[in-house]
């Protein structure tokens, strides 16, 4: 029988990966923000599991508006990999290194 | 079996197989492609779950809008593959012992805190939709946090435009506050001549 701690960590095996993924791919920025995609995929397993196993529908209004920050983070983000490209034309993380000391 | 965790179990496999992809390809075309696999799968698991109308906006503005914006950015920044797999190797055991941690953590509160006892509620009547139930909601008692979340697309889309937006000097363009500007000395020349029926 399915229970909410099967939701649930299906939520967390997500979110783990995702933060593996950025541990690995920490040279590709591209891909840092896939790993961000997949935490809020995550997040917001848990909040539509939490919302039905409970019966209160509040949690599917806020997976609505992680929903709306994610795109907007997403737009932005890619947004700023344009321009970074543009001037530097890589888009590696070790060129990122102007503030080093 | 039920039919209804042989659902749950076929997409939350493809699920994490899908993301433990995309985080090891390396081929940044192919991993937003796992990416939209995974959003699908949890589209399925959400649908399972009886939110209908958020499974259909994951696979319309997400993969339709987001993933595909992803997969612009891709193909148009054309980067070379080669050197992004390096440190792979390196960063691996770290990335999986602290992946490893925070999982064991995880399934222990999970599954000792009783949340493998909360059965899954009865499922609603038919003719019930979740949909007009979470709109009715959204705009009464969440309306004000909805009018923020559309002045933050407004703000990402502005910011979005202006971060990319870039003059290039060979292309003519109007501007309109020289257009106000202008008086009528710099575009209209009095010229006294004689008339020309004059001396005849």
């Amino acid at each position: 029988m399915l229970t909410l701690a099967h939701f649930i960590t299906l939520g967390a095996v997500l979110f783990c990966i995702a933060v593996a993924g950025i541990f690995l791919n920490r040279k590709n920025v591209l891909i840092l923000l896939m790993c961000i995609e997949l935490m809020l995929l995550s997040v917001n397993m848990n909040f539509i599991a939490f919302s039905r196993f409970l019966d209160v529908l509040d949690g599917q209004v806020f997976v609505f508006f992680i929903l709306t920050v994610a795109a907007a983070e997403a737009a932005i983000g890619l947004a700023l990999l344009v321009v970074l490209f543009r001037n530097r034309r890589s888009i590696s993380v070790e060129d990122i290194a102007d503030l080093k000391g | 079996m039920p039919i209804i965790e042989i659902v749950f179990y076929l997409f939350s496999t493809i699920l994490v197989l899908s993301a433990l992809s995309v985080i090891t390809v390396g081929n940044p075309i192919h991993a937003v492609l796992f990416l939209v696999l995974s959003f699908f799968s949890a589209a399925c698991i959400w649908m399972l779950l009886q939110a209908e109308f958020l499974a259909i906006t994951l696979v319309l503005v997400y993969v339709g809008a987001v993933m595909v914006l992803f997969l612009f950015v891709v193909m148009m920044l054309d980067v070379n593959v080669t050197p992004v797999k390096e440190g792979f190797a390196r960063y691996l055991p770290a990335g999986v012992l602290v992946a490893l941690a925070m999982a064991v953590q995880l399934f222990l509160v999970i599954w000792t805190r009783g949340m493998e006892a909360v059965p899954m509620p009865a499922a609603e009547e038919a003719g019930y939709s979740h949909t007009s139930a979470l709109g009715e909601l959204l705009y009464t008692r969440y309306l004000y946090a909805f009018e923020i979340a559309a002045v933050l697309l407004l703000v990402a889309i502005i910011a979005a435009i202006a971060l990319t937006h870039r003059r290039r000097p060979e292309t003519k363009y109007q501007d309109p506050g020289r257009q106000v500007r202008v008086k009528r000395e710099d575009r209209l020349r009095v010229v006294k001549m004689k008339s020309e029926g004059e001396e005849a």
